[in-house]
């Protein structure tokens, strides 16, 4: 559907490439003030909730109670954090932590091959396959969560943490075989001449020619998988059950209700889950921006 | 490929594509035909499910409450959809111009996109809490002097629009913008030479080039409005009375919490035949086989 259009991923256009656009813009337009107006305008509705939720981390509960929402805190405090660690919180993250390597490793593990052989194979089977999974870019995750929680149950895994990472993988694996699939086309068939002329399997064109190739999309994949996984809610929350299997995104939410008044511990746990995310962030940025621009396609 | 010398190099087989589709047939498209299946089912979500015939149907067909979660469901697509998509064409056409701040810009842009769906709806709900939250200071400039954003279905409703726009807009954006740097900038200065205002250039070149962005943003609000679901859990819970119960969280009511999974399942059949005909709709009406380039106008 909407997705199919997704394509590799934009790249920036060089500094060099940068510099010649503003001059020629500059030259010859005056700065549109209006768009730059609603644009710092939505800036202030980002930021300021953020600023408020790391004002508010730093802050005592007595003061936050007794100062009001917008006071800056008196003493910044260390004491949300023990707070925070005293609920459980480095289990949670332990779990998150484990449900993310695994969905991005199984991803990567599955949807490379299958992305190598849609665009490689001209196996009928493999195009019927390629359908389908254009298919589930459009199944609402909702929908199936019923079956799935009935398929989890019968196969043992409820309450357990392969119960998070099969289907979460499994509703990743759309985008993902797409999106390499997309990258893979652009790699040149007399590449693939020369290495068979050298006598070379299938699959080492794959590990040798094809994935280093492309392997800024391979990454892209896996940031965003990683992202989704980290994120995911309502896997988590329908097939599993007990705190010792419990994830951050469920984590929270029960801390919305254990720490009933206690907003400076609740926004602390916020930030301390999302902190691997930010650094994740610094670190590909580049490459999760890519992933989610693809989305749009042209 | 015609043209070319017949391909003679080793492919792959089959089987590299084979754990992928085991994978997501087993997790998404089983699950699709098992939902219509248990939606003529009783089942209480342990033992067997036992044949129901139509009744859960009959029962889905004469249910008020799931009327109005129809109605509720619609409502918010539309307003947010409203409010989501001009903000994020503005907002990523002008990012993708020659500002020299962009890039700060877009990083801070970028951080709602990195929370979970939990996180957001846990800051927003601190934020909106009537006693200590902004919403006591922000609540009486706004005409709701108890600051209670969540007491009334009309204003916990446009809480849920603009929760979702603050969380979904930055990624629009980015489609947006993403697609805007890829419209060729000759159409822009032949414009300027004949004398075309902002205005103009706005109208006739970068709304035309950006159809098909708009359309796949567009698909993307619509299809993602059937699955606002933690956002309204942690946010409002259904709330007030059933005034933001949209369909997916009344199927999490009736499967989740009633146990009657067969209930449930009739209502995921009913969300998954109204994302497919949204979807459809959609493509057919926005004109997506007449799209072409306004290249050819040169």
């Amino acid at each position: 559907m909407s997705l199919t259009t997704a394509t590799a991923p934009p790249t920036d256009p060089g500094p060099a490439e940068t510099r010649r656009r503003r001059a020629g813009r500059s030259r010859l337009e005056p700065p549109n003030r209006w768009a730059g107006l609603l644009t710092v305008g939505w800036l202030t509705i980002v930021a300021v909730p953020l600023l408020v939720m790391i004002n508010w981390s730093l802050q005592s509960q007595d003061a936050y109670l007794a100062d009001g929402p917008l006071a800056p805190p008196r003493a910044i405090t260390a004491d949300n954090l023990v707070t925070v660690f005293d609920s459980g919180f480095l289990l949670f993250f332990l779990n998150t932590a484990v449900v993310t390597v695994a969905c991005v490793g199984l991803t990567l593990i599955v949807a490379v091959p299958a992305a190598y052989a849609i665009v490689r194979s001209p196996s009928r089977i493999v195009a019927a396959g390629f359908r389908g999974f254009l298919l589930g870019l459009a199944i609402p995750a909702q929908a199936t969560i019923i079956p799935i929680y009935l398929l989890i149950v019968r196969m043992g895994l409820y309450d357990t943490l392969g119960a998070i990472i099969l289907p979460t993988t499994a509703f990743s694996l759309p985008l993902a075989v797409l999106v390499l699939a997309s990258a893979l086309r652009d790699v040149p068939r007399e590449q693939y001449e020369a290495m068979t002329l050298d006598g070379a399997s299938a699959w080492r064109m794959m590990f040798s020619l094809a994935v280093p190739m492309s392997l800024g999309s391979v990454i892209t994949v896996g940031v965003y998988t990683a992202l989704t996984a980290w994120n995911g809610f309502l896997f988590p929350l329908i097939l599993t059950q007990s705190v010792d299997q419990r994830v951050l995104t469920l984590g929270l939410w029960s801390f919305q209700s254990e720490f009933g008044v206690d907003v400076p511990g609740l926004m602390t746990a916020v930030l301390l889950s999302a902190m691997p995310v930010f650094l994740a962030y610094l670190l590909a940025r580049r490459w999760l921006i890519a992933g989610l621009a693809g989305v749009g396609g042209k | 490929m015609s043209e070319r010398a017949p391909d003679r190099t080793t492919r792959p087989g089959v089987w590299y594509a084979v754990p992928a589709m085991v994978f997501f047939g087993l997790f998404a498209l089983v699950p699709l035909v098992a939902v219509v299946v248990l939606s003529f089912t009783h089942w209480n979500g342990l033992g067997d499910p036992q044949p129901a015939g139509l009744e859960n149907w009959e029962r889905l067909a004469s249910d008020p409450t799931v009327l109005d979660s129809l109605r509720i469901t619609v409502l918010l697509g539309v307003v947010c959809w409203l409010v989501q998509t001009p903000l994020s064409l503005l907002l990523g056409v002008w990012a993708a111009g020659p500002q020299r701040n962009r890039a700060v810009l877009s990083a801070v842009f970028f951080l709602p996109l990195l929370l979970s769906g939990a996180a957001v709806a846990i800051v927003w709900r601190s934020l909106l809490d009537p006693n200590f939250g902004l919403a006591s200071v922000l609540g009486p400039l706004v005409g709701i002097p108890d600051g209670n954003l969540l007491g009334s279905s009309t204003s916990a409703l446009l809480v849920i629009v603009a929760v979702v726009a603050w969380q979904f807009v930055p990624f629009h954006t980015l489609l947006y913008q993403a697609a805007a740097r890829r419209i060729p900038r000759q159409l822009y200065e032949a414009a300027r030479m004949d004398g075309a205002t902002r205005l103009h250039q706005f109208r006739h070149i970068t709304l035309p080039q950006l159809r098909n962005t708009i359309i796949t943003s567009s698909l993307l609000m619509v299809v993602g409005s059937l699955t606002y679901f933690e956002t309204i859990l942690i946010v409002t819970d259904g709330g007030p009375g059933r005034a933001t119960e949209v369909l997916p969280f009344r199927m999490y009511e009736a499967g989740f919490r009633s146990y009657e999974m067969g209930y449930g399942a009739a209502i995921a059949s009913a969300l998954v035949l109204i994302g497919t005909l949204l979807s459809l709709v959609m493509v057919r009406f926005s004109g997506f086989s007449k799209m072409r380039s306004t290249l050819e106008g040169l």
